[in-house]
Order: structure tokens, then sequence, then C-alpha cells
């Protein structure tokens, strides 16, 4: 256990963190006065402060300790996330952030929308976000009070508390313009943090990492160096179910999606994947560095003693190689972490439901832009306290099996609905709608039929991890095709009624960027 | 008014820009999609199912992870050509405007 005095200044890093993050806060919210500056900052972001706040947004408590924890205790296979996290990436980029970029304007169901005129699809889109959210969310919170409590020695209920508060006072005061910042500067602490913790540890093998990884093999052994042998069909099955999830699922986080709004156009959405993609792939490099420096200098069992899961590997190695203030700071870094992200994640969820379903749902896009911004920052206070609430009673649910299920409702209910939206002239409104209730259904369901939920005897679906992505993200394009074949009117009367655009308005307006057609043209015309 | 601005889309959809835009898109989509793919589930089932990468190649370091630190060369590296070529596509763009404009795609 850590000493009193560790406690101490870990508690003056965490103070001053509160205070920069607040001050930011502030500062954004005399900045803050439209709901377009609420909910994408204006759309003024430049593209090295979004790669950096994408990066943020990305690496969150599950990658810093997350990852590290499961490398030193589990070796290889907790580099796996490491790898699956970054080519995850791609989907993101290659796939859906460009024309996510030229159709959406404040979340998913606006680039839904943009081309489906109907709020059915707009109103299961608001629902799948808040539901990922909300998983992610409690995941974050439940993670982060049992780790502050570890840090700094305050109980779980008013470490979640406290995170709550200040996500609160985050979004409704500064919206995007401040969670973006925060991002940022959490992004550079947290590269900083790794980068410096990597260095103590190669600093003992002459900055040689292969004299690292032969450490590792000597004293460790030489199964941390590789994956775990095959078992059972299950497991292997499960390990491919899993990194389904992770790579598919990715592109269908509304935090992560959202990010390309905060740009003003798809060349600055480019620059700033370029600044993300390094980033974010140098810093999972680094994670073996971190989870093995942990194994060796540490040690497992020492690891295991003050968390199960191994969540606290990476403060403990810094106390081990840097002592107290190095603690204290690593820490710091964890928790400014935990609140960036998430401040995301409930500007996400709160976007979703102020946008979509008040402004949109039971408005009809009638309500003035005061009465959205007041509907935006009531509803972040709503979903905050919603949060806190669930999160307060499940303290010592495992995070990573909300984290992976977070990701696997991504995968299944939205991935597929964007990309036929995007890439398929014949997709219909009842296609949209089925797949992402199939999608959301089946993901959830087997879940909970598997061990995770109903325990090992008297599971349905077999998989122990209880990865659904498998056999949900199939079902949730399956979905799609059937609804579109069976269901409602075929693509072409939808257009013929008004009920969805013409295809080949989204199919230009996704890849070019344009919105208005008529003015683009005529804008082009004098420079003939 | 409704079919008027449908007709002005189609005029940029024809442009001959837009469709070699819209071709390379494809073509480079398609072909990038599936080697990633490819390549990052290969390295799935490898693991998942067989053993074969959990013998040692340089030193210390297994082909588990050559395999993956190759994911992270192959992330990036794709990741700058996407973006090189996105760039490139965007002169394609601004002359379908021009093009649609002169009505060259009437």
């Amino acid at each position: 256990m850590f000493g009193l005095s560790d406690y101490a200044t870990a508690i003056v890093f965490f103070v001053l963190i509160i205070a920069v993050t607040l001050g930011i806060t502030a500062w954004a919210s005399m900045r803050t006065r439209s709901t377009s500056d609420h909910y994408v900052a204006g759309g003024k972001i430049s593209g090295w402060q979004n790669g950096l706040a994408i990066s943020g947004d990305y690496l969150s408590a599950a990658s810093f300790l997350g990852i590290a924890g499961a490398i030193a205790l589990q070796g290889f296979a907790g580099f796996y996330l490491s790898i699956g996290f970054l080519v995850a990436y791609l989907v993101v980029l290659l796939l859906v952030a460009e024309p996510l970029r030229n159709l959406g304007k404040y979340t998913l169901a606006d680039m839904l929308t943009a081309r489906f005129n109907r709020s059915s699809i707009r109103s299961v889109a608001a629902v799948s976000t808040i539901v990922i959210s909300m998983f992610y969310m409690i995941a974050q919170l439940v993670g982060a009070g049992a780790i502050i409590q570890l840090l700094i020695g305050i109980p779980y209920w008013a470490a979640v508390i406290t995170i709550g508060v200040l996500m609160t006072i985050y979004i409704v005061a500064g919206g995007m313009i401040a969670t973006t910042w925060i991002q940022i500067v959490k992004a550079v602490l947290l590269i900083a943090g790794a980068l410096g913790l990597s260095i103590a540890v190669l600093a003992n093998y002459n900055f040689n990492p292969i004299g690292l990884f032969n450490a590792v093999e000597s004293e460790i052994g030489s199964q941390a160096l590789h994956p775990p042998a095959p078992s059972s069909l299950a497991a292997s099955l499960d390990v491919i179910s899993l990194n389904i999830a992770l790579i598919l699922g990715t592109a269908g986080l509304p935090h992560i999606l959202i990010r390309f709004l905060t740009v003003p156009d798809a060349r600055t959405a480019r620059s700033s994947i370029i600044t993300a993609t390094w980033i974010i792939g140098l810093f999972y490099l680094l994670t073996p560095i971190l989870g093995y420096g942990a194994a060796l200098f540490v040690g497992q069992d020492t690891i295991r003693a003050q968390n199960p899961e191994g969540n606290v590997a990476a403060p403990q190695l810094a106390s081990e190689l840097g002592g107290p203030v190095f603690f204290a700071f690593i820490s710091a870094v964890a928790f400014a972490t935990i609140v960036a992200v998430v401040a995301g994640l409930v500007i996400a969820a709160s976007s979703a439901f102020a946008h979509d379903f008040y402004t949109n749902v039971f408005r009809g896009g009638e309500a003035s832009d005061r009465e959205q911004f007041i509907a935006a920052r009531i509803t972040a206070v709503g979903i905050s306290v919603a949060a806190i609430a669930l999160a307060l009673p499940l303290q010592g649910v495992n995070v990573a099996f909300l984290v992976a299920l977070a990701f696997a409702v991504a995968a299944s209910a939205n991935v597929p609905v964007i990309l036929l939206t995007i890439f398929w002239r014949r997709f219909n409104t009842a296609g949209a709608v089925a797949g992402m209730i199939v999608g959301l259904v089946s993901s959830v369901g087997l879940v909970i039929l598997s061990p995770v939920v109903l325990g090992k005897d008297a599971a349905i679906f077999p998989f122990e991890r209880g990865s659904p992505a498998l056999i949900s993200v199939p079902l949730g394009f399956l979905a799609c095709w059937l609804g579109t074949l069976l269901g409602g009117r075929g693509a072409e009367r939808e257009r013929e009624q008004g009920l969805q655009k013409d295809y080949d308005e989204v199919y230009v307006s996704s890849l070019t960027g344009i919105q208005d057609v008529e003015e683009e043209i005529q804008e082009a015309e004098p420079s003939r | 008014m409704e079919s008027h601005r449908h007709e002005e889309w189609v005029r940029i959809e024809r442009t001959p820009a837009f469709q070699e835009y819209s071709q390379k898109r494809k073509v480079f989509l398609i072909s990038a999609t599936i080697f990633f793919f490819a390549f990052f589930f290969v390295f799935v089932f490898l693991a998942a199912f067989t053993t074969v990468l959990n013998s040692r190649a340089v030193g210390p370091l297994t082909w588990a992870y050559i395999y993956g630190l190759a994911q992270f060369a192959m992330t990036w590296i794709l990741m700058h050509i996407y973006v090189g070529q996105a760039n490139k596509w965007d002169g394609l763009v601004d002359q379908a405007r021009h093009e649609a404009a002169e009505g060259e795609g009437r």
C-alpha cells in the first residue's frame, strides 16, 4: 500500500489538474455563444488541435492503465489490445471519417438523416448513441472510482461524485470547446507521462528495448512474449469475436465520430488524422515497455495484490522508479485521462438527447438557437446525474467487460447502418431501422446469455468473455439487407415521396462536401 | 424546384472529373480495406488457432511481436498513402465544380 506522504503529493497534483481544467472551462465558456459552439466548437478546431484531441479521446484509462496492467500480468495478450485499437483506426479513417464530416452536423443521427427524412431513424440512432455512451461512461466512472480510491485514498463514492461534478461543469459551462482543450492538455500530459516512464525503464537497459525483452525472457519467462496457446474452439472464436468488435466498433463510437465534426473541412479532418495516428501509434508502441517494466521492477505479485486486473501497474511502476513525486504525476495523468474521456462521452450522449430527441423529434426542428442551447445544457446535467447514479452501485463490476460491450454494440448497431447509408444506393428506411434495432438487441442479448452475466453453468452463449460481435455484426448487416428487401417501400418510392434524399445527392455530397449545390456551381462559374 | 436541384447534383456526378475521382476513390478504398482486414485477421487467426507465432524470431522477439509491430508500420504507411491520395483528389473535386458550372456534364 502507498504511504500517506504519497497521497499528499498526489493530491497536490490532482488539485493542480482540476484548477487547470476549470481555468480552461472558464475561458471556453466565454467563447461558447451558440448551439454550434456547444456541440462542435463552432467547427473551428484546427488540424493539429483536433489531432491531439482525437488522441485524447482514443487513449482512455483503458489504454493507459488497462493495457499496461494487462501486459504486466498476461504479457503479449495485453499487447494484442494495443494492436487492435490502432488498426481499428484505419476503419474510421478510410471508410467513415470523410463522409461523416461531409454529411454530418452535430451528431451521428445527423449523418443518417442527411439521407433519410424520418424521425424513426433519428430516434433509433439517438438511442443507440445513448446506450453505447452510457456503457462506456459507466465503465470509465467505475474504473476511475476504483483507481482514484487507490491513488489518493478517498472512498469510491466520493471519487465517482467528484469526477461526475467536474465533467458536468466542463460540459455545461464550456461545451465542446472546453472538452477539446481538456483533451489536448490531457493528451500532452499522457504522452509525457508514458515517455517519462518508458525512459526510466529503458535507462536500466542502456536504452535498448531488446535488453528489456531479454530480461523479460529470463526473469518472467518466454510465455510472456507470445500469445497463449489455443485451448478450446470457443476460446479461439471468442478472441476472433473480440477483435471484430474492436476493429469495427471504433468506427461506431459516437464520441470518436463527433470529433470529425469539429473541424472546418475534410482537408483539416485529414491533417488531424495524421497527427492522431502518429500519436496513438507511438503511445501504443510504448505500452510493452510500461507493462514489462512494471512486471520486472514492481513484480507481478505486488501488482496483483494492489489490483487483480493490474489497473494501477503504471502508477506503481512510477513509484518504484521515481519515488512519490513521479507517482503523484502519473496518478494525476491517469486522473486527467479519465475526466477528459468522460467529458467527451457526456457531450456525445447529451447531444444525441438534446439535438436529436428534443430539437428534431419533439420540436420538429423548430426550436430557436437559444432554446436548443438551454436544452443541451440541461440534458448534459441529466446525463451526468444518470451516469453517476448508475455507476455508484456498480462498484466492482468488470470494467473491461463494459468497454468491450460498448464496442460490440457500436460495431453491431451503428457500423452496418453508417456504411450502407454511404455506400448502398438501394438502402431504405426499413432497412436502417431494422439494422440498428437488431444490432442493438442481438449484441446486448448475447452478452446477457453469456457466462459473464448468467454464470458458467447457466450460460447459453458459450463465449467466455461474452464477445457477441462474431454473431451480432453479421446479424446487423443481415437485418439491414432483409429490412430493405422486405420492409416498407423501395428506395425509389421513398425518394418519390420525399422520405429519403436522392442517392446521387447523398453520394456526391459525401464524397465532395458540397452542401448547397446551386451555390457551389454558381461560385465556380465566374472563374471559368 | 426539387427536380431542378436533383439535376444539379447529377450534373456534378456526370462530370468527367467526378467520375474519375469516384472511380479512383472506390478502387483505392476497396483494395486498401481488403488488404488491411486480411493483414490483421490473418494475424488474429494465427494467434487464436495456432502456435506458429510463438517461436523466437529476432533475439528474444517472437514472431507474434514481429507481426504485431508490422501492423503499426502498416497503419502508418496506409494512413499516409490515403491522405496523400485524398489531397490529390481534392483537385478533381474542384475541377468537377468548374466542369458542372461550365455545363460539360449536361
